[in-house]
């Protein structure tokens, strides 16, 4: 069971609204990568914060992103450097 | 200072049942921040209250001191010289370090290959996410806002404050560890290296080098600092 | 777009990162310890999420301006008193008694 993406996807980070504890950072809201690995199901972070349950678990990805989608040249990177990141399935859009 | 902590309140003989009388609470030194009043008034109140001892306390530091750099060293090492755990290692970290005897509970522990085209360098932008039972506690500067906000955006000129400096025909990954996964870098195994036993290879892979912000210690001491 | 986290640093401008050595003071082995013990079993009294979100509630500018640790203690403190192990009056009363205890002996 891979869950909703399978490795090569291309996905878009939501950019989110929810108050509390999350852990999908700022800087990759609206970015675009691609799906590189899946690590099977965890329980949900975002519960887990406020003493809830963690279930249901989510798939969580590792998602990658080239410098330049993220900073658009603002940074100190070299042409084909990139970034990647777990990203919990609740926070990816197919492209 | 050590006999002012053996006559706090907390540590007297008619509280705590469970208190133990030898010396293992060490000198330390005047509190200085006042963060530390709070650390020995919640110590003291959990102990008075019988919810930890002061014995379990000293247990635990003792049990983190075990844990060093060294214990992920070995684990390189043995990924160096053996084809088949390399592939375990990178196919399943816990189960692989388990044969070594490390524990990792809870947790996913992936290891990450640099080759000569891709270098990795982990941060944990949110918090302080780190390999702990492999490579004992972070060192400041992974915990510090520098580096949590820098390292994502200006990888070349981190690497470049660590004294590392790579090719721009190798890819630079950054690892941002924002969830349950713990990452350990395999750096690349060093040129001349053929030939030294397991013991002689880990002496050559530093604690930087397997969170990626360095790489492994070259054969002829290049790159190794003070 | 989204207002951050006060955590949520990856991006944001930064100086020169001190790459020293610095061994942790008692204080800091301490917290470390302390907080392994509350959230492990057998007492579980939270999990490290919740460790998290309470660093993120810190006010913005105790949470620019702490310590590592300092983040720690004030987290560790705040989660006692919600979980009920500790109760805010007690944890005034002993911290208190502890600063008073210091200023007597003067050193």
């Amino acid at each position: 069971m891979t869950g909703p993406f399978q490795i090569g996807a291309k996905v878009r980070v939501s950019q989110g609204l929810p108050p509390g504890h999350v852990r999908t950072p700022q800087f990759l809201r609206g970015r675009e990568g691609e799906v590189i690995r899946h690590f099977g199901d965890f329980p949900n972070p975002e519960r887990l914060a406020y003493g809830l349950s963690g279930l249901p678990k989510l798939h969580l990805y590792q998602v990658l992103f080239t410098m330049d989608q993220t900073w658009e040249g603002d940074g100190a990177y070299a042409p084909g450097d990139t970034v990647a990141a777990d990203i919990y399935e609740t926070w990816l859009e197919p492209l | 200072m050590s006999t002012h902590e053996h006559h706090d309140h907390g540590h007297s003989p008619g509280h705590s049942h469970a208190h133990d009388h030898t010396s293992f609470q060490p000198d330390i030194k005047e509190p200085s921040e006042d963060w530390e009043f709070l650390e020995i008034a919640l110590r003291e109140l959990l102990i008075d209250k019988g919810v930890i001892t002061a014995r379990e306390i000293q247990d635990q530091i003792e049990t983190w001191e075990k844990k060093s750099p060294e214990g992920g060293a070995r684990v390189i090492a043995k990924a160096w010289t053996d084809d088949d755990f390399r592939r375990r290692l990178l196919e399943d970290g816990n189960a692989a370090v388990a044969e070594m005897g490390f524990e990792i509970e809870a947790l996913k522990l992936v290891a990450l290959e640099n080759t000569d085209t891709l270098h990795h360098m982990v941060v944990c932008t949110l918090c302080s996410c780190y390999p702990r039972p492999l490579l004992g506690v972070p060192p400041l500067w992974y915990k510090s806002r520098e580096y949590r906000s820098r390292a994502v955006r200006e990888p070349r000129a981190v690497l470049r404050e660590f004294g590392t400096d790579l090719p721009e025909t190798t890819e630079v990954r950054v690892v941002d560890s924002t969830a349950d996964c713990r990452y350990l870098v395999i750096p690349r195994r060093p040129e001349g290296s053929e030939g030294m036993s397991e013991a002689e290879l880990a002496a050559l892979v530093s604690r930087d080098s397997m969170i990626g912000t360095a790489t492994a210690f070259a054969l002829d001491g290049a790159g190794r600092s003070g | 777009m989204t207002e951050r986290a006060i955590s949520d640093l990856g991006g944001l401008p930064g100086g020169p990162i001190d790459t020293a050595e610095h061994e942790p003071t008692l204080s800091e082995r301490r917290v470390d310890a302390m907080m392994m013990l509350l959230r492990s079993k057998p007492r579980s009294f939270w999990v490290t999420d919740e460790n998290r979100r309470t660093i993120e509630g810190l006010e913005p500018k105790t949470y620019a301006e702490s310590a590592y640790y300092e983040r720690w203690v004030l987290a560790m403190r705040s989660l006692l008193i919600e979980k009920g192990v500790l109760s805010e009056a007690e944890v005034e009363a002993k911290l208190a008694e502890v600063r008073a205890r210091h200023a007597e002996t003067g050193r």
